[in-house]
């Protein structure tokens, strides 16, 4: 039994980082829009359509990185689109976004019908369980690049918003449009970029899903991940880094389930499914307060207003 | 910049239109060089448009902009800038969730792409060792007092090697000590040939206490300008209303009696993000009296007035209305007649595209004659009673009809007030009343509100501008940091002390 529960722990350990990689993308991406004052809701849609495109690309090209790499791009369109509409007169970021996630979604799958067959070739993943003789430990550990690549970005991008006129700039004008104008800073243009850039890395997400895991295309592929990167970054006080640990925080809740039947525990199996979606809805509810801000919101989010 | 004495500046002939609205016409100014130099006049004299015209945030339709007798073309605040021109907005453009280092390091013409910030910390430290005034560089900009969220506008101008440096009310959100420290620096750099200054104001003590010189505007024309040391207060008091002018002091026919009407226990209030901005109040209101609560903006009064008109809910403490507890139902408001004007009533308590009438009615809509049966509006009642109100209370289109945003500030303050003060009312709040009015509708709104005072109504004025305190109020508190730190009887207020009590200095 004792090593049962320790297979249990390691399984969820395994599961955050395979799960969460996606959540961290998504993350990452939405932090950076929001970064800049707007909410892009779309990221749900970005996500299936990076999926997609990911899938397509590896097929026909036989390599998965450029999958990956053209599933970001598709994904930049989506977030340059988005924030173009919204840079419009009296148009609502919610209202765009959520357009935009209809669109996106429907466009996946009205491009993909004929992908749902065939198999692409998955991304590789890096065994760093090697040394091990547990199996359950080597599953764990066979981790896939994209994980450590969104690690890198997560601490560069805490850097870059840091230390960089750039990221200066994006923090200015999603704390005040008004100073930034004052400042003569072109707060449209610079809210089309970051939120183009947060596009790419949902679309890479994206790919994650297709390509690594659950590896396949379907029109059930994504679970809400890209509505769920709007509570996750709360979560994590709009810091990149908190995304890092919000979204293992997140993989490992939604790999619970699984780890506890694999051990023979299947009692409330769909309860623990849905553990992700509780969590989501406890943080809206204890942080959408209306007699209270968050602390580090960016102030010219709708939602701060 | 430009290094030695700040250029000397003119504007000749300036003439700006809005469309039919004519806001400067053939408007001369001069600001010499290291000048302190102060521009007057009224609300809606014209004093801001011709200083955005300067700044190159309003093109004017006639007119040139001299610098050192040279024509100078500025077409946006950055040209300004290159000239050496800086200016220091009423509402504050510094970015709160921001450290003061970052705030100033933004504002740089030219950014590195990547910013050092070590180096940046050193040489901003080392401009501020030449600065008359010091201000923490990590301090985060929102944990600022407002006197010193005015010096890192100031030092942001100045870091920028501004030569003229515009001031738009400069001293409306401090006290009277904060203004006069932060005055007296700018006015020790003009003496140094380090600076010209132009501060917009209406508050004549500052333009005879410091500057040199003083240009009046009326109505968007040039009424006259001259040497400060030349011209008398009650002169340029006239150049600026029109007419000799005196306020008149307010008939108080009646001594207020000792019956409690409103009295406020240990009232705790906390903002959005749980910090305690009210720490305990305890104040007590009696028949036919007005208690004025002084303090700079910022110190809890917003939260207590909204508190006070149910538009928010305090974590401790009771308040007692006729001995009664009370709570902000619509039922008890009714009962107990306890009305407000809040600041910024179209905001606060207007809705905006809905007519005169309607916004009226908002207290009674539902009762006799308006609700036939309590729940059918007859439209006929609604529009007679605005039309009686608008008649008595001089509000002006005289049209029940028309939205109510497009009314002119002076005209919902007095429909509002024609609202609160209709239904008998028994305890009256208000929030700077008089806040962006002219002359004759100040005059207007404070006699009504001191005429209710006469009528035996409770009243609690909160304001920002203490001379319109102590013209009104029997009774006169001090609010500091949440509190209630100073208590005196109008009659024998003694400013300084106010003041001083109001910056949390006292003993």
């Amino acid at each position: 039994m004792e090593a049962g529960w320790w297979g249990v722990l390691i399984a969820v350990l395994g599961g955050a980082i395979r799960i969460g990689t996606p959540f961290l993308f998504v993350s990452l991406g939405e932090c950076l829009t929001e970064k800049s004052g707007r909410i892009n809701l779309g990221l749900e849609g970005t996500l299936v359509m990076g999926a997609m495109t990911g899938y397509a690309v590896s097929l026909h090209s036989g390599s998965p990185w450029l999958g990956v790499v053209c599933a970001g791009l598709a994904g930049m369109v989506l977030g340059a689109l988005h924030s173009w509409l919204c840079s419009f007169q009296r148009v609502n970021d919610i209202a765009v976004g959520i357009a935009m996630m209809l669109f996106g979604t429907g466009l996946a799958f009205f491009l993909g019908k004929p992908y749902i067959q065939p198999s692409a070739p998955r991304l590789p993943s890096i065994d760093l369980g090697a040394w091990s003789e547990i199996p359950q430990l080597q599953a764990a550990l066979q981790i896939n690049a994209l994980f450590l690549v969104g690690i890198v970005v997560a601490i560069a991008l805490a850097w870059m918003l840091k230390n960089t006129a750039w990221g200066l700039k994006v923090r200015v004008v999603g704390e005040s449009a008004d100073a930034a104008r004052a400042l003569g800073l072109p707060v449209d243009r610079i809210r089309i970029l970051s939120t183009a850039q947060g596009g790419f890395l949902a679309g890479i997400g994206g790919s994650y899903l297709s390509l690594y895991y659950p590896f396949n295309w379907s029109e059930g592929l994504s679970s809400g991940q890209g509505l769920m990167a709007v509570a996750l970054v709360i979560f994590a006080r709009w810091q990149p880094v908190g995304c890092l640990w919000v979204s293992l925080l997140w993989g490992g809740a939604a790999a619970l389930g699984p780890s506890l039947q694999s051990v023979g525990i299947t009692g409330g199996y769909y309860i623990f499914n849905a553990i992700p979606y509780i969590m989501t809805l406890a943080v809206m509810i204890i942080t959408c307060s209306p007699r209270r801000t968050l602390v580090g919101v960016p102030h010219e989010l709708t939602v701060s207003r | 910049m430009t290094n030695g004495v700040p250029p000397d500046l003119q504007a000749l002939g300036i003439t700006k239109r809005f469309g039919p609205l004519t806001a400067l016409k053939d408007v001369n100014f001069q600001l010499r060089s290291a000048q302190f130099h102060a521009l007057l006049g009224e609300n809606g004299a014209g004093k801001s448009t011709l200083v955005k015209c300067i700044m190159g945030y309003y093109h004017p339709d006639e007119g040139t902009i001299l610098l050192n007798q040279e024509q100078a073309t500025i077409r946006s605040p950055r040209d300004a800038q290159t000239f050496g021109i800086g200016m220091v907005y009423q509402q504050f453009t510094l970015i709160p969730n921001m450290t003061v280092l970052e705030n100033l390091v933004i504002s740089k013409a030219k950014l590195a792409p990547l910013i050092d910030w070590q180096k940046e910390e050193r040489q901003l430290a080392e401009f501020m060792e030449k600065m008359p005034f010091k201000v923490s560089l990590t301090a985060r900009v929102s944990s600022l007092a407002a006197g010193e969220k005015q010096k890192v506008e100031i030092l942001k101008q100045l870091a920028l090697q501004n030569r003229i440096l515009i001031l738009d009310e400069p001293t409306s959100v401090l006290t009277p000590q904060e203004a006069d420290e932060m005055l007296g620096h700018l006015r020790a750099m003009t003496l140094t040939q380090q600076l010209s200054v132009l501060i917009i104001t209406h508050k004549l003590r500052e333009v005879e206490a410091f500057a040199d010189e003083v240009t009046v505007l009326r109505k968007g024309q040039f009424v006259g300008s001259g040497k400060v040391s030349e011209l008398t207060v009650s002169q340029m008091a006239e150049m600026m209303v029109g007419s000799a002018v005196t306020a008149k002091p307010k008939q108080r026919h009646v001594q207020s009696t000792k019956v409690p009407k409103l009295v406020l226990h240990d009232i705790r209030v906390k903002d959005e993000s749980s910090v305690e901005v009210v720490r305990g109040l305890h104040l007590t209101i009696h028949e036919g009296e007005i208690v004025g609560v002084a303090g700079v903006s910022g110190n809890g009064q917003r939260e207590l007035v909204e508190v006070l008109a149910g538009q928010r809910q305090a974590t401790a403490g009771t308040i007692r209305v006729h001995d009664q507890p009370y709570q902000p139902t619509r039922q008890k408001i009714m009962r107990h007649k306890m009305f407000c004007l809040p600041e910024e009533p179209l905001q606060n308590t207007c809705v905006g595209r809905m007519s005169v009438a309607e916004n009226l009615a908002f207290r009674n809509f539902d009762v006799e004659p308006h609700a036939v049966g309590g729940w059918l509006i007859s439209r006929p009642a609604l529009r007679r009673s605005a039309y009686d109100l608008i008649e008595r209370y001089n509000i002006k289109p005289p049209y029940p009809d028309t939205p109510i945003q497009s009314l002119s500030g002076g005209n919902v303050q007095r429909a509002v007030l024609a609202r609160e003060l209709s239904a008998d009312v028994e305890i009256l709040i208000i929030a700077n009343p008089c806040f962006g009015l002219d002359f004759l509708a100040m005059e207007e709104i404070r006699l009504q509100i001191v005429a209710a005072r006469n009528r035996g109504t409770a009243v609690l004025l909160v304001s920002e501008d203490l001379d319109e305190i102590l013209e009104l109020s029997d009774r006169t508190v001090v609010m500091f940091n949440g509190q209630f730190v100073y208590e005196t009887m109008s009659s024998d207020a003694d400013l300084r002390i106010i003041g001083r009590h109001m910056t949390g200095h006292a003993t």
